[in-house]
């Protein structure tokens, strides 16, 4: 039956919640008026205003709170209302929720999961469209999951909530209202597993999150021009699964990571590294990287400027030395203006 | 013809007006002066109507563990000296709070303390060695905060104020009548999660004490410029949260304080918040120079105003406590020191190895790999010592 993200993320939240008593959400609007892209809808009808409440409007408050309901026992889904207005809450994030397992040598741990609707391409004005995965992904302790798909939004958050550890949980706002069959309650790969999305022998697209339906129609325009990709969606960031990326790259022998944040020090460059060094002698051109630009989120008007899209991923794509001769953007100047 | 105009007729000035409603913000507002049951050389002041005097028994008790807890303080600092320890912050000059407050809760009660307080924490109980086991640098926290509920010591300032806020709705939530209380210096008020967690607390009828040891100090930085209130309790009214300030170097009004503010939240009315006044007779920690910011005057107008030597008086006074008795609790403190000396003395054992055992509940494949590359590093070590 065809159902969208955001409806798959409320059965997951519902499901939980009847499955275990200890399971409460909290955080901003998420009570009568079910959060403010509806995740949260009907839980505080259906399981009452003790399990599903509206907090203070902050967000430090709300984690660090979440900190303390996790060390008396319950298990905690907290939801940050934008990605920008999460960054309140990262002092508790990074020296407590990260590190109280590993302070208290495993006496004490803190399930908890942190939601943030994330990412842009909505038109949505500054401070609502923030990529901020590669902030969590560098902070050890925490397990980073962004879903692509409805079923992968339904098991990744219901195996969130079940992980003794804390899990901030990436959700794309431009998927949320994307449609497909799912039977619900679906359980698909556990965490710590990616998954070929689409299989090709020429070569490997990576990406995450809100770049795996780009990658997807970047696949299928390139068979157009000849080229078979494959496509791995990461899917928990941490724990990253090199295996199942590394295979699919030593079979491709080509690799294009893409990821919507900006670029520099990103979760790309984490991933185009891991693979350079795992896949050195499988490769037949470097690893390249797809990324938003090194700019704040842009206003709406300019932000199809900075998402990468079909047509940034085939450029790439294209620049991965099918002739085999070096690309010659990165040759010395010298050499370059002599050829 | 003129007409003599009628006198307008005026609401007498006897005409009863409305009643004023009564101030909702008054029942929340701290004493004006702070609380203090014995005054500055230990002789005791008019029975106060709300604080009353804890019973003998336990203020003997109270006066032993100031003892010791002094004692270990001093201690804690020669470690220092001895390199037995990284960092030391001290909190002699404050054994009434680290004491009274420990008193004042139940063992099954949870407590957020700070860096500042080891001295509370071995008051309470928790072995001396694991209390130190942070500053000594074997790991974080040293003892089990679960089985102790005892939160790990908070080094970043305030952030513990929302997690007993969390942990005392928690609780409650699931039907148990714990009490949080949460330490905080008067530096730390100034952070947002000081406001974040006493406004949740308030909001959700939490039960949590916050206990403020205003030291006047926040390493060299003094109180005015951490606030322009009245005093730290005068931040409580805003929040809708019931306010005292209480003489912190009177041991008796500090317990009495707290005793009525932990009862206050048990009993379901919410959060109280408990600013005493005090002073760190030691610089914020070993590697600080506190005369870079105070004046030796000041440390000796405080130096008599002493919180042990106060309660002793006062309790040799009532006969509570003689020679004997004083002498036995000084013997009791050397033999606690000498006892945690000795176990310090031995150097303790880290295994680079555990690193990696609770990151996560189970390690990532890519800890898995960086744990053998530190065994292959450690094993390549020892075949060079060889």
């Amino acid at each position: 039956m065809a159902t969208t993200m955001a409806k798959a993320l409320n059965a997951a939240l519902a499901d939980a919640m009847a499955d275990d008593d200890r399971v409460v959400v909290f955080g901003e609007d998420v009570g009568q008026l079910g959060g403010v892209f509806r995740i949260t809808d009907g839980l505080q009808a259906r399981f009452g205003d003790r399990r599903c409440f509206d907090t203070p409007l902050a967000e430090a408050g709300i984690v660090g709170f979440a900190v303390g309901l996790a060390m008396s026992g319950l298990r905690p889904v907290v939801e940050m209302q934008f990605d920008a207005f999460a960054y309140p809450a990262f002092e508790q994030i990074a020296s407590h929720v990260a590190k109280l397992r590993n302070r208290t040598r495993g006496a004490l741990s803190v399930p908890i999961v942190i939601r943030v609707p994330f990412a842009g391409g909505i038109g949505g004005v500054e401070h609502h469209c923030d990529s901020s995965e590669a902030y969590y992904a560098h902070t050890p302790g925490l397990k980073v999951v962004t879903p692509a798909t409805v079923a992968d939004a339904y098991s990744l958050l219901r195996e969130a909530i079940a992980d003794p550890d804390p899990v901030v949980f990436m959700e794309p706002k431009k998927l949320y209202f994307s449609s497909a069959d799912a039977d619900l309650p679906a359980r698909t790969e556990p965490f710590g597993r990616a998954v070929v999305r689409r299989p090709g022998r020429d070569a490997t697209l990576v990406a995450y999150g809100p770049a795996v339906p780009v990658a997807l129609e970047a696949a299928e325009a390139a068979r157009a021009e000849g080229w078979d990709l494959e496509v791995v969606d990461v899917r928990t960031i941490v724990p990253f699964d090199d295996e199942t990326v590394t295979a699919s790259v030593r079979r491709t022998g080509r690799c294009v990571v893409i990821q919507e944040a900006q670029g520099f020090a990103g979760v790309g460059a984490e991933i185009a590294a891991r693979v350079q060094e795992r896949c050195f002698h499988a490769l037949h051109a470097p690893v390249l990287r797809v990324s938003g630009l090194d700019i704040p989120y842009p206003a709406p008007m300019l932000e199809h400027t900075h998402l990468p899209g079909v047509d940034r991923v085939l450029d790439t794509v294209a620049r991965l030395q099918w002739d085999d001769q070096p690309d010659a953007r990165w040759l010395p100047a010298t050499q370059g203006s002599a050829a | 013809m003129t007409t003599t105009p009628r006198p307008v007729r005026r609401a007498s000035p006897r005409t009863r007006r409305p009643a004023t409603p009564p101030d909702p913000a008054r029942p929340l507002l701290p004493a004006t002066e702070p609380v203090r049951l014995l005054d500055e050389t230990g002789t005791p002041l008019p029975a106060h109507t709300d604080y009353p005097e804890p019973p003998a028994d336990v203020l003997r008790e109270l006066y032993r563990r100031m003892v010791v807890g002094r004692r270990f303080d001093v201690q804690a600092t020669a470690l220092t000296k001895q390199g037995r320890l990284a960092v030391y912050p001290s909190s002699r000059g404050q054994e009434a709070c680290q004491v009274g407050a420990m008193l004042a809760v139940r063992d099954t009660d949870w407590v957020f303390p700070t860096y500042r307080e080891s001295m509370a924490l071995v008051s309470r109980g928790l072995d001396p060695v694991e209390v130190l086991t942070l500053l000594r640098g074997d790991w974080h926290c040293g003892y089990d905060p679960a089985a102790r509920r005892t939160a790990p010591q908070c080094t970043p300032l305030a952030t513990q104020c929302v997690h007993a806020a969390g942990l005392a709705y928690g609780e409650a939530h699931q039907g148990r009548d714990t009490v949080a209380l949460a330490f905080i210096g008067d530096g730390a008020t100034s952070e947002g999660d000081f406001h974040e967690g006493i406004n949740f607390a308030a909001v959700f009828k939490a039960p949590v004490v916050y206990f403020v040891q205003n030291n006047r100090y926040a390493i060299s930085v003094p109180l005015s410029r951490q606030t322009a209130a009245p005093s730290l309790a005068y931040k409580g009214v805003g929040y809708g949260v019931p306010s005292e300030q209480v003489d912190g170097n009177d041991p008796v009004a500090v317990l009495a304080v707290l005793t009525r503010a932990v009862a206050h939240a048990r009993a379901g009315n919410g959060p109280f918040l408990v600013e005493a006044h005090t002073y760190r007779m030691e610089p914020h920690t070993n590697a600080d120079d506190a005369t870079r910011y105070r004046d030796g005057a000041e440390v000796d107008a405080w130096r008599d105003r002493d919180p042990v030597s106060r309660l002793e008086t006062y309790l040799r006074a009532r006969g509570e406590l003689d020679d004997a008795a004083v002498a036995a609790v000084a013997d009791e403190a050397e033999a606690y020191a000498a006892a945690l000396r000795e176990r310090m003395n031995a150097q303790p054992t880290v295994d680079p190895l555990s690193l990696f055992d609770h990151v996560y509940a189970e390690p990532t494949p890519q800890l898995v790999e960086q744990r053998e590359q530190v065994r292959a590093e450690l094993a390549a070590e020892q075949e060079g010592d060889a």
